[in-house]
């Protein structure tokens, strides 16, 4: 029976002790050297979208609207003008 | 056109109400998420850019062989459209490339012939404004060559390596892209053409006031 007992140890010990995993810390991203304050990070990642986005957005609005104020002002001289024109014309065939 | 105006100008101002929200609930792109969104009126404001530049090409063509003022006030209203259109699109350009490649400008092929097509344009405005008599028949050639620029401009990304998106990008798109681009683009063809015709009334109100001059000079 003790030899019986020997022989299977002796055996199927090897095999059990290759299955068990060896002893390890589960992984973890959370910091154990060191803590580091947030504002301490890398700049790459704090650059948001949204704001340029929006900053883009509104560029091609300002530059739309900025150029029909300026038709608007260009058109509105030219027809003071030709209304001056003509009321000089007007006066001038009273005459 | 000019009778029609208040219902075109209505019809845009729905489009560019409805745009923003096709644009809103487009899918983010998987690499460059939120910011990719400026795509939707950067692509629309270089293809309002490419047809101004074609239309002043062809009327400055028209006028180098007929003398025709018309296509001259054509070509020099489309021509002030394409600094306009262009300057979104070099402006949107650097907004998107500081997020998408972390600088607002690389001198890469797209960029760099785009720029310089805008030079041409508006190299094409200051002959027209201090060129004196008879700078027209100049300025249309410089338009003319300005058009012969646009297809090395939108095969640059093809032909040469650079950071910019290819245009087989556009052709790819599904449709839950798709759709908010192409109806931007509309509303942005739409508005070049109202602006060309608002710009056309400023040429023709100001031929009338030199005609009202000379004939009180006689």
């Amino acid at each position: 029976m003790r030899r019986f007992l020997l022989l299977t140890l002796l055996v199927i010990g090897p095999a059990i002790s290759a299955q068990q995993p060896p002893a390890q810390p589960p992984p973890t991203t959370a910091a154990q050297d060191g803590f580091v304050p947030i504002d301490q990070l890398a700049k790459k990642e704090e650059m948001p979208a949204a704001p340029l986005v929006m900053a883009a957005y509104a560029v091609a609005w300002l530059v739309i609207f900025g150029y029909v104020w300026s038709l608007w002002r260009r058109l509105h001289k030219v027809e003071v003008e030709i209304a001056d024109v003509a009321r000089r014309v007007a006066s001038g065939s009273k005459r | 056109m000019m009778k029609r105006m208040p219902l075109w100008i209505a019809l845009l101002a729905a489009m560019f109400v409805i745009a923003p929200v096709m644009i809103v609930r487009a899918p983010y792109e998987s690499t460059m998420g939120l910011v990719q969104k400026i795509f939707y009126f950067h692509f629309p404001s270089w293809m309002a850019m490419f047809l101004a530049v074609f239309v002043s090409g062809a009327a400055s063509v028209i006028f180098l062989a007929t003398r025709s003022k018309r296509a001259d006030a054509i070509a020099v209203s489309s021509a002030e459209l394409v600094v306009v259109f262009g300057l979104i699109g070099l402006l949107t350009g650097p907004l998107w490339g500081i997020k998408a490649w972390g600088v607002w400008w690389s001198w890469d092929a797209r960029g760099t012939s785009a720029l310089v097509l805008w030079l041409i344009f508006q190299s094409y405005l200051l002959l027209r404004r201090f060129g004196g008599p008879g700078s027209e028949r100049l300025a249309a050639a410089v338009a003319l060559f300005g058009m012969c620029n646009v297809p090395f401009v939108y095969w640059s990304v093809n032909l040469w390596r650079t950071l910019h998106p290819k245009t087989t990008v556009v052709s790819s798109l599904p449709m839950t892209m798709g759709t908010p681009l192409w109806f931007s683009t509309v509303a942005f063809l739409g508005l070049l053409g109202v602006l060309i015709a608002l710009r056309l009334r400023l040429e023709y109100r100001r031929a009338e006031l030199d005609a009202i001059h000379l004939e009180l000079d006689n």
